[in-house]
């Protein structure tokens, strides 16, 4: 192993033992745990990860019941243990509750539980959004899968197709599916960015990008993928939504929509989705492989084309799941060419696992028999994805147990059983305590047969023409030996979990605490003492190595003695490092916020929008938005951007870092430039909508146009970039300190704002377009209330700048906040420029 | 001799399959619009087939290129060749061997897209 000769080395000697006291009890002081009532308002990652954990869990086992549910039915021909009505609230909910409730919201949680560990961070960047997205998503989820026990669960199928879902099923079910998801949908987005800008910026110096863990490189990959792939659902989820609850006909064709338009936006989320889901959980199995082999991964950067290249590549399936609705043939090749290519890196990464255990010396143990249990039943998934990647036999097995078996397979053995080898595997870090293997060995066997015979036999079900999401089958099929097979089969798969739980939750008072790395694990996070301490690392060291536990000695004596980074916490407030994205260099020290209700406040609120909105109750959505958007405003002006009491401090080793840094420097730039990456999407979305009504109509846009016209379009344009331009010079003046200049600029690009967004609507609105007449009028109206509320929070956003600088949390020195909003109006600007291009111009040459 | 961090940008290393990506979707948008407003049921795809086939003779030319720099980084040499040492020149070659091996990947799939174009001959 080579280092640079001017990388830093710990301290030679410890520090005396009193100084050492001293500083883990101020440690202590800022990362205090709480106690009582206070408990829940606690935001560290720690603490949140374990109640997202938990959560996504129990979700599982809830949705885990409802599929044996459906077990229960289809046991029999004939059967008549559901209802077909509740049978169909069963199977949406299933599909629904394990995708959006569990499958994403656990690699969230595993990932906010253990990114700051294997990163040698005190925190991820931005604890109190961790601890939103958390409440946000158990609100949302609880609200969702509540509606089951009124009868009044959706029941349209996990995608939610048009028009049954909009002509056919016209009570509440599709509406709790659409505003409660959407609501957990933001909560992964605010994942997202947490983990995006942690990975690139919170790294331990000396951890340069070659030599991440590996599990850091598949989160960083999928994190992105979700700011591409969710914002195209939420543009769905708003236009269905406006169809269900106000009439606008985006996909009824007797106005001009399409349900195909539906389809299109679901599965560009759909089918990433699935790598979404398969990612992080193959992340999972590399760090296990290489602790079990007690060797290094072989092909580090193979594992890297993979994971970098499925995340791509993923993206180019979506129609896959659409090859029965007609579209032409060269369209269905081109999918399927890039559905055949996608099992190129997929396989890769497999190949580089078994390499590895077969270089290595191998310890048996429960998390590899569930690794390699799991990738193994994954393998016989991924050959069936290949066949349906195929359009003809696609055609054969659309719709039929067929895909049933193949998508479990995939999930299951791709996703749940590393998951639960994770859980295992990480135990230790959480309780500082292992699980119990005889239970682990017993839960494994009895979920890998249950898991074969349940699904087995759903392969042959399907090729016999037994169609998914229908509840019951006549006797004379050849299918009734098959289906009961499964239905054991499903009772042994939860007899295996039933196990798996009780290892979980039994008591474990006597058992004592397990040595450090319990399992001679090469990374960072390992170096957990046991029980873990709130503070995490005792002290953040220079890293050199891909497993520095392996190969830098004294590592877990240095840190623990202090002689790194960051072993003090003179201030008494919470600390970490941030570094630069390619090299780990350190470049600011930052702290963290501490506990608050602030998040568990505004997630409430923002619940409230969604669920009133979900009854129709206006004016309640109403109070509860305006709540919302002043919980929000007085987190941001409370507890961010907050100006230290001096410019720099000493973090150890003879390093002097600044408290401070503003524009690119700094982590709120990140989150914002990230944000508005996925909320550019989610807009892009919505003009694809406008020119896939182009490419289906010869008549549109309508000749003669009946509106928006071009007047009120390019004033809006001409007001809202003026707008813009003003405010880069105001925070131009505020940089010089030229107060009056900033102050009068500012006030300028409100007022023109207020205009802009004015005048957004005024085109559509003077020219008398209705909405719910056609579909040209509707996505005209949709493409200007989007960019009208985009100016509005842009507005908000200058008046706060306005405000901030009067109260004097903003300075020429320590400007964060107009940086940050300088950064959302060059989007905003994008934003005008699209629409009014496509409202006003595209009809002039069309 | 010290690699600034400017020489590592995580831009290139996934510039070959944003090259994908663009093929794939002009591709896709090409047919869609061709079949569409132009071909209708049986007419001809010649002119979108020839269309591919002029995107995919840019793309693997780009792909190429970017796939040579990252060749090229990852034949850097400061003593050794490997990939996982805390040096400037270590994570060099370790970005250009990724470079180079995310370009093999979506040269592959962007031929994969263009088979598709040598058998289909009508819309539908």
């Amino acid at each position: 192993m080579r280092t640079p000769a001017h990388d830093p080395e710990p301290l030679a000697e410890a520090p005396p033992e009193e100084v050492r006291r001293a500083q883990a009890e101020r440690l202590m002081k800022a990362w205090k745990p709480l106690k009582g009532w206070r408990y829940w308002s606690s935001v560290n990652n720690s603490v949140v990860g374990l109640w997202y954990t938990a959560t996504s869990f129990a979700f599982f086992l809830f949705a885990g019941v409802l599929a044996l549910l459906m077990r229960v039915q289809l046991a029999v021909p004939g059967n008549d243990f559901l209802t077909s009505g509740f049978y169909s609230q069963v199977f949406t909910l299933h599909g629904s509750v394990m995708m959006f409730l569990f499958a994403v919201p656990i690699f969230e949680a595993l990932s906010i539980l253990l990114m700051p560990q294997m990163l040698g961070a005190r925190d991820l960047p931005f604890p109190r959004l961790s601890a939103y997205g958390f409440w946000s998503f158990i609100i949302g989820g609880v609200f969702v899968c509540g509606s089951i026990f009124f009868g009044a669960a959706p029941r349209g199928g996990w995608f939610m197709y048009p028009p049954l879902t909009t002509s056919y099923q016209t009570d509440i079910g599709a509406d709790i599916w659409l505003l409660g998801l959407s609501f957990i949908e933001i909560a992964s987005i605010a994942a997202a960015v947490e983990l995006i800008v942690g990975i690139l910026k919170t790294r331990p110096p000396g951890m340069r990008i070659n030599l991440i863990p590996l599990y850091a490189w598949y989160i960083l990959v999928v994190a992105v993928m979700i700011l591409f792939a969710f914002p195209p659902l939420i543009a769905g989820d708003i236009l269905f939504e406006l169809e269900r609850m106000l009439d606008w006909p985006f996909f009824n064709p007797e106005r001009g929509g399409d349900p195909i338009l539906w389809q299109h936006l679901f599965w560009i989320f759909g089918h990433p989705e699935v790598y979404i889901v398969f990612l992080p959980s193959v992340a999972l199995v590399a760090m296990i492989v290489p602790t079990f082999a007690h060797r290094p991964m072989v092909g580090y950067s193979w594992i890297v084309l993979a994971a970098v290249g499925t995340g791509f590549i993923s993206f180019g399936l979506w129609v896959h799941h659409m090859y029965t609705t007609g579209l032409p043939g060269i369209s269905l090749g081109l999918f399927s060419a890039a559905s055949e290519a996608v099992a190129i890196p997929t396989g890769i990464q497999i190949f580089c696992f078994i390499a590895t255990l077969l270089a290595g010396r191998v310890t048996r143990s429960v998390p590899i028999l569930f690794a390699f249990g799991g990738l193994g039943s994954f393998v016989l998934g991924g050959l069936t994805g290949v066949m349906v990647a195929l359009v003809p036999f696609d055609l054969q097995a659309h719709d039929s147990h067929f895909v049933v078996a193949h998508l479990h397979y995939v999930l299951i053995g791709g996703a749940v059983f590393p998951t639960l080898a994770g859980v295992y595997y990480f135990f230790p870090l959480v309780s500082g305590k292992k699980l119990s293997d005889k239970l682990g060995r017993l839960s494994f066997w009895l979920l890998l047969i249950g898991f074969h015979v349940t699904f087995l036999p759903m392969h042959l079900t399907g090729l016999k023409g037994m169609p998914r999401r229908v509840f019951t089958y006549p006797a004379d099929m050849g299918i009734d030996g098959l289906n009961l097979a499964s239905t054991i089969g499903a009772f042994t798969l939860a007899a295996g979990f039933a196990v798996f739980v009780w290892a979980v939750i039994q008591p474990k008072k006597k058992q004592p605490y397990t040595e450090r790395n319990p399992w001679k694990a090469g990374t960072l996070e390992w170096l957990q003492e046991m029980p873990g301490k709130p503070w995490g690392i005792r002290s953040i060291p220079e890293i050199d190595s891909r497993y520095p536990l392996w190969d830098q000695p004294n590592l877990e004596r240095d840190v623990d003695e202090g002689r790194f980074y960051l072993p003090d916490a003179e201030e008494e407030q919470r600390e970490t490092l941030i570094t630069s994205t390619i090299d780990a260099k350190p470049l600011q020290c930052l702290r963290v916020p501490g506990p608050t209700y602030l998040a568990l406040l505004a997630a409430v609120f923002t619940g409230g929008v969604f669920i009133f909105a979900t009854f129709h109750w206006w004016w309640p959505a109403a109070v509860s938005g305006v709540l919302a958007a002043g919980t929000i405003i007085t987190w941001l002006w409370t507890g961010t951007a907050i100006i230290p009491e001096k410019e720099e401090k000493d973090v150890g080793l003879g390093l002097t870092l600044p408290l401070y840094a503003s524009g690119p420097n700094s982590v709120g730039w990140w989150a914002m430039f990230i944000t508005m990456l996925g909320d550019m999407t989610a807009y892009v979305s919505l003009v694809f909508g406008y020119f896939f009504y182009w490419t289906i109509h010869e008549d549109f846009p309508p000749d003669p146009s009946p509106g928006p016209g071009i007047f009120w379009p390019v004033a809006a344009a001409v007001l809202l970039l003026t707008s813009w331009g003003l405010t880069m010079l105001a925070r131009r003046w505020n940089k010089r300190d030229r107060a009056s200049a900033f102050y009068a600029g500012m006030t300028a690009a409100a007022i023109l704002s207020l205009a802009g967004g004015g005048a957004t609507l005024a085109g559509p609105w003077f020219s008398g377009l209705d909405p719910t007449s056609h579909v040209y009028p509707a996505i005209v109206w949709i493409l200007v209330i989007w960019t009208a509320l985009h100016a509005a929070i842009g507005l908000i956003m200058q008046v706060y700048c306005i405000a901030r600088r009067l109260a004097g949390r903003m300075t020429a020195q320590y400007d964060i906040d107009i940086a940050n909003v300088t950064l959302f109006w060059h989007f905003m600007a994008i934003t005008i420029a699209v629409t009014v291009a496509v409202i006003a111009g595209f009809p002039l040459v069309a | 001799m010290e690699l600034s961090e400017k020489k590592g940008s995580l831009l290139f290393l996934i510039a070959a399959p944003i090259i994908w990506a663009a093929h794939f979707l002009l591709s896709y948008i090409t047919a869609a619009i061709w079949c569409e407003k132009a071909a209708g049921l049986t007419g001809s795809l010649l002119p979108v087939r020839l269309a591919i086939a002029g995107y995919t003779v840019v793309a693997l030319a780009g792909i190429g290129y970017i796939g040579w720099k990252g060749y090229r980084m990852h034949r850097f040499r400061d003593g050794d060749r490997l990939h996982d040492q805390d040096t400037p020149a270590s994570r060099y070659r370790f970005l250009g061997f990724a470079t180079l091996l995310l370009s093999g990947l979506s040269a592959v799939a962007t031929v994969y897209e263009t088979l598709v174009v040598l058998f289909i001959e009508r819309c539908y």
